[in-house]
């Protein structure tokens, strides 16, 4: 437990690295909503081989280092379906309609000091810290 | 190239969230939720993240992406009713689950079948968003 942090540091280093190599490499914004988003409503057509293959490595990566190292780890996800189906909903329509979530209004917007990334970034953090205070401590439900 | 490239910058991605406990949703519940057991993790991740990428914006001035083309120049500069609604939706998914759509992608080998259900929610909320986005366009021009 007390050792999460560094592993936290280490993980984040590698997710900024990742966005280096797509930001330089391919000239694009390493955005998960906007790579996925751009597949299912069809505006990423010219770009999709790109797309899949983020894609492609995103999974294959945690699938090959649970296998060697983790095969116990799990999700922790609520098993209650209904909060699924809603929290990946909202998640669904709110990112694209901000188009961006974490990695790309957080970690590529806020590195480039970008006014629109650090506001998405305050009001996401703002809006989820309040689903845990109603329906975690008044609720009682998640 | 460009295919090459987006691989190792996924396969990056997905183990800088599995390594760092992001696919953990206990992780990112316990961080969005200061009036609990407060968990810092998050934090360090987010910063770990910027660091790098702040290095790669400063690089990207006088060169070209690798692979050709121009980098990215923000899309739209201001701040508009979109940003916020958008934001507050998926902040309100986000605590509700733990889940964002890194880690919803990260984890699909193993998520079990909750993580399938999240993943196909949140992408039928993306083929939903663009009705939804021009219908608040029209709420936000009449108001």
């Amino acid at each position: 437990m007390e050792m999460d942090w560094i592993w936290g540091l280490v993980g984040g280093l590698l997710i900024g690295l990742g966005g280096a190599v797509y930001l330089l490499g391919n000239g694009r914004i390493m955005g998960a909503s906007g790579i996925l988003g751009g597949l299912v409503d069809g505006t990423g057509r010219g770009s999709a081989g790109e797309r899949a293959a983020f894609i492609l490595g995103l999974v294959a990566t945690p699938l090959v280092l649970s296998a060697l190292f983790r095969p116990d780890i799990t999700t922790h996800l609520t098993d209650d379906y209904a909060v699924v189906i809603a929290a990946g909903l909202l998640v669904g329509v709110g990112t694209r309609i901000a188009n961006g979530c974490t990695s790309g209004h957080g970690v590529c917007g806020i590195s480039r000091l970008s006014l629109r990334g650090i506001v998405a970034t305050v009001f996401y953090i703002l809006a989820g810290g309040l689903m845990l205070v109603l329906f975690r401590h008044l609720l009682g439900v998640i | 190239m460009r295919f090459l490239l987006a691989l190792i910058a996924g396969a990056l991605f997905g183990a800088g969230l599995f390594l760092s406990g992001m696919t953990d949703t206990t992780k990112v519940q316990g961080w969005l939720d200061v009036f609990g057991n407060w968990d810092p993790t998050l934090a360090f991740v987010m910063g770990g993240a910027i660091l790098p990428m702040a290095v790669a914006w400063k690089l990207t001035a006088a060169r070209k992406p690798l692979t050709g083309g121009a980098f990215p120049t923000p899309s739209h500069p201001e701040l508009d009713h979109r940003l916020i609604t958008g934001s507050v939706l998926f902040g309100m998914g986000w605590g509700l689950a733990g889940l964002c759509p890194g880690p919803a992608m990260a984890s699909l080998s193993y998520g079990g079948l909750g993580g399938v259900i999240f993943l196909v929610s949140m992408m039928v909320g993306m083929a939903l968003a663009p009705g939804i986005g021009g219908k608040l366009d029209r709420l936000a021009s009449a108001a």
